[in-house]
């Protein structure tokens, strides 16, 4: 077990199993086909993501670096909040990106949904974390992960 | 709502609820957005128009336009027109009965989110394009203005090519920052954001294909802004229509294979040319171009055709969408290789993309006829929307755009390899 601490962006707390995406994680080719399909689960298409490709992101904890790609990011993520599909959190090894911070603050203003966003957990959080482990995340950012 | 963010009585009283409480949850957003990166204020927006990205009624999209109507209901609309990324449709482009029918269903919502946009503040029916800044469609920002864009595409050039300032926003939050009429003061607006920490030296031996070099920029500088030096010995530091097309084109691969919003250019683009070296952080790293790296990162994109040596059964050139100059040189190529094979027609259905207002300018063009003649489409479609029907994502489907891989099963080719392509075989 270790635990790590980040910032808080959108606090809230979670407990989930661990995604990890050790690349940036593309939220409009990831959701793409999920969201236009009704896929529940959230099944990650994005075909240059090794990591995810073809798993499910809906209820897992999202371990990632930053979000990259198109700037509908932030909306395609809002989407999947809005219609239940997204991650239990989102939990960033870096600073967080505009387009992940957009998508995740949407989410919280604008549906009752809970998505607790935390970044800056750094590197070792992201060398440390596989994916299945179980992730508790803390209001005060605080991400145990066993 | 608690800030650490300095507003003016103005933005206060927004987000206090005192215009409605669309009005405040739009604040709202806009302030936890800035204070996610540390702004301490908003600074207003300057730029004649905005650039939203999203221009497609996804029928799954609903909680966007559920949200749109919300804002239109309270009278929160745009305080500046703006362009809108292009149409997802355009009955220009092949498609068999499924692939209509599952268009029709995809993009039900596309009539009534048009409307929506009208109402919000489009600048008109012929908006719809992600190359707005090109000088037929006319938005084209100052440099130094402060935009609340969206479109990776449109932000990086901005950005780079015009000296526009404007942080790569997402969906939605342009338009927050549009009807607010400011956006949060930080990252690339800022000086010290526009500096570089990358420096990206090329040493290749010809000009690198424009889609293959911003690849390799992005994959490895991710977020960060590049100083690219050894470029303006292959095209020259005038920023002229041809230079301008290569940063179109270089740009979109950065901001789609990696998250660029600024490039700087030594000895060409606005900021280089009058700041230098002065741009580059003192603990930039460095990357090196050579041919070499190019193949290397070509080589390493996935085809995930279900069948890698099947036939393509069409070919999309023009994401971004085509300047006018670069109609008319495709055109030129087109026809001087298909003389030399002596044939006169394409042999791949191939659809040029481009603005309404790019494709009328071309069409008052000798050009536009012979195009037609060779077989060419041209349409204003967004070849990225097309893709997304997985029945035409089943297809094989070739393209000289690196955006257009990355999002869609699209296979990449240079331009040099798409003209050998599309002009063997057939008659």
């Amino acid at each position: 077990m270790k635990t790590f601490k980040g910032r808080p962006v959108v606090p809230g707390t979670a407990k989930a199993e661990a995604l990890v995406s050790k690349g940036g994680f593309n939220t409009l080719a990831s959701y793409q086909k999920s969201l236009m399909f009704g896929d529940k689960k959230g099944t990650c298409s994005d075909q240059n993501n090794p990591d995810l490709y073809g798993k499910p992101m809906s209820g897992k904890a999202l371990c990632l670096p930053q979000t990259i790609g198109s700037t509908t990011g932030g909306m395609v993520l809002y989407c999947a909040a809005a219609l239940g599909r997204q991650p239990a959190c989102l939990l960033f090894s870096k600073p967080i990106d505009s387009l992940a911070a957009a998508g995740a603050i949407l989410a919280n203003v604008w549906t009752d949904i809970s998505m607790p966003t935390v970044d800056c957990l750094g590197d070792e959080f992201l060398e440390y974390v596989k994916t299945g482990m179980t992730i508790t995340v803390s209001e005060d950012g605080t991400v145990t992960v066993e | 709502m608690k800030t650490n963010m300095v507003l003016t009585e103005e933005q206060q009283a927004m987000l206090n609820g005192e215009k409605g409480e669309a009005m405040a949850k739009v604040m709202k957003t806009l302030v936890m957005y800035g204070e996610a990166f540390g702004a301490e204020r908003m600074v207003p927006v300057t730029s004649k128009y905005g650039h939203l990205v999203t221009s497609f009624g996804l029928s799954v999209m609903k909680p966007v336009y559920e949200l749109i109507d919300k804002l239109l209901e309270a009278g929160a609309v745009s305080g500046q027109k703006f362009s809108v990324d292009p149409r997802p449709l355009d009955k220009n482009v092949p498609s068999n009965f499924l692939q209509n029918l599952l268009f029709k269903f995809m993009y039900s919502k596309q009539k009534s989110y048009e409307e929506q946009l009208e109402k919000m503040g489009l600048m008109n029916e012929k908006a719809f394009t992600c190359t707005c800044y090109l000088d037929e469609v006319g938005n084209i920002p100052q440099k130094g203005d402060i935009l609340s864009w969206a479109e990776s595409s449109a932000v990086v050039y901005a950005n780079s090519v015009l000296g526009a300032r404007c942080n790569r926003n997402s969906g939605i939050i342009e338009l927050f920052g549009s009807i607010a009429g400011c956006v949060p003061y930080f990252g690339l607006l800022t000086d010290e954001g526009r500096m570089a920490s990358w420096i990206v030296e090329i040493r290749t031996t010809k000009l690198p294909e424009a889609q293959v070099l911003g690849s390799a920029i992005g994959m490895k500088v991710m977020e960060d802004v590049p100083y690219i030096r050894g470029l303006t010995k292959f095209i020259g530091t005038q920023l002229d229509d041809k230079t301008k097309a290569y940063l179109k084109d270089m740009g979109a691969a950065t901001a789609s294979n990696g998250a660029v919003g600024l490039f700087h250019v030594e000895g060409l683009t606005p900021e280089a040319a009058e700041l230098g070296e002065k741009l580059i952080k003192p603990d930039a790293r460095t990357y090196i171009i050579d041919d070499a790296e190019l193949e290397r990162v070509k080589a390493g994109y996935p085809c995930i055709w279900k069948d890698p040596s099947a036939s393509p059964k069409l070919c999309f050139i023009g994401c971004p969408h085509l300047s006018l100059n670069q109609l008319i040189e495709w055109t030129h190529r087109l026809e001087s290789r298909l003389k030399e094979l002596n044939k006169e027609k394409v042999s791949v259905p191939t659809v040029f993309t481009a603005s309404v207002p790019v494709l009328e300018a071309f069409n008052k063009t000798e050009e536009s006829a012979k195009l037609a003649k060779m077989g060419g489409i041209t349409s204003y479609i967004c070849p990225l929307m097309y893709m997304n029907n997985p029945l035409c994502g089943k297809m094989p489907v070739i393209t000289n755009s690196n955006k257009l891989r990355t999002y869609t099963t699209c296979r990449y080719y240079t331009d040099d390899e798409i003209l050998d392509i599309i002009t063997k075989g057939g008659k």
